[in-house]
């Protein structure tokens, strides 16, 4: 099964209502999936702090929320995170494209996977990187703890990780 | 009149509705002046109420009010587009257009300027939106709760704070309190 499949079994396994997203390369097959799928809302987002105000409100209103984005977007998205995500206690899996780690042909995306990792750890943001398309598997268990932690979560997966596409 | 006016003449209107409101001055005058769980104070995040607005509305059928700011759709104009293009029939996006930001001493945002809000929001593909003066908000409001369509109103009003404490609601109470509102 390509690691596609594995994402959107292991959302609608735990019933996320509500997923907004802003692209990327690598995320763009499971994009396509998230918007055909009838078990979920997909809202495109123009910036990823926009997307999780959407999540926040969403998740009041009833619905399991997600977003998808890139690691470059960390950057924009700490002050959404740590006042509005975190200080209201609201869950937030934050499926992330990893770019700039090995594999990534454009040098400028390695300036901010340098910053990522120790980003999420100053936010105190549980953090898991998958690197194999068999790490997708764990993607299940970390989306129901993030909703049982009502925390934000960071799932990074990497070059070579989309290679099980 | 100025922003606290306008939100008085709302009350008797929106009391009851769900209201997401604006960090700062608008959040703490609507607390000080009608603290109900229907309503959502945001403490921080400053641009994303039209965003929370947005999501809450989208994920349930009642009627969702987000009063906001123009300093505030400035910070965060990617949500028009957004409204835009994922109209539902139960979200009101009410812009306090006072052409300044209130919360922090007044300065003056574009939107008193040369930038018509109104007119951003009508190129971004908002098919309703309604630009009124200060003293026509609470008639835009009623009509806009009547009608089962997105609406903008932009309610033009003067400049000016009256004097509000802080809100010392734990966030967390905040939200619980209004997710029991948002789910009776």
């Amino acid at each position: 099964m390509s690691v596609n499949d594995v994402i959107m079994d292991a959302l609608v396994a735990n019933n996320v209502g509500y997923v907004t997203t802003v692209p990327c390369k690598q995320l763009a097959g499971v994009i396509e999936k998230i918007e055909a799928s009838s078990d979920m809302i997909h809202v495109p987002a123009n910036r990823e702090d926009e997307g999780m105000g959407l999540c926040a409100g969403a998740f009041m209103g009833g619905k399991r929320p997600a977003i998808i984005m890139q690691n470059t977007a960390i950057g924009v998205t700490i002050n959404a995170l740590a006042t509005l995500i975190q200080f209201y206690r609201m869950p937030l899996p934050m499926l992330i494209s990893y770019r700039g780690e090995v594999g990534e042909p454009v040098a400028c995306q390695v300036e901010m996977a340098v910053h990522t990792k120790a980003l999420l750890a100053q936010l105190n943001i549980p953090t898991y990187h998958f690197h194999k398309p068999e790490d997708a598997d764990e993607l299940s268990d970390i989306l129901s703890y993030a909703y049982m932690g009502r925390k934000p979560v960071a799932i990074l997966m990497d070059a070579t990780f989309w290679k099980g596409q | 009149m100025i922003r606290s006016d306008v939100l008085k003449t709302l009350i008797p209107i929106i009391s009851d509705e769900l209201v997401v409101c604006n960090i700062g001055l608008p959040s703490q005058e609507m607390h000080l002046l009608d603290d109900q769980p229907t309503n959502f104070y945001m403490l921080g995040t400053m641009g994303l109420a039209s965003s929370i607005g947005l999501g809450l509305a989208m994920a349930q059928s009642k009627k969702v009010i987000a009063i906001d700011g123009d300093g505030s759709v400035l910070m965060n104009l990617g949500s028009l587009p957004t409204i835009a293009n994922n109209q539902v029939p139960n979200f009101i996006l009410l812009i306090i257009d006072n052409g300044s930001y209130g919360s922090t001493g007044d300065q003056p945002t574009y939107a008193g300027m040369k930038t018509s809000l109104t007119e951003v929001a009508k190129a971004c593909g908002c098919d309703n939106v309604v630009e009124c003066a200060a003293e026509d908000t609470a008639d835009a409001m009623r009509a806009a709760l009547a009608a089962d369509q997105t609406t903008i109103i932009v309610s033009k009003c003067e400049s000016g704070n009256i004097k509000v404490p802080v809100i010392e609601m734990d966030p967390v109470t905040i939200r619980d309190r209004f997710m029991g509102a948002v789910a009776s």
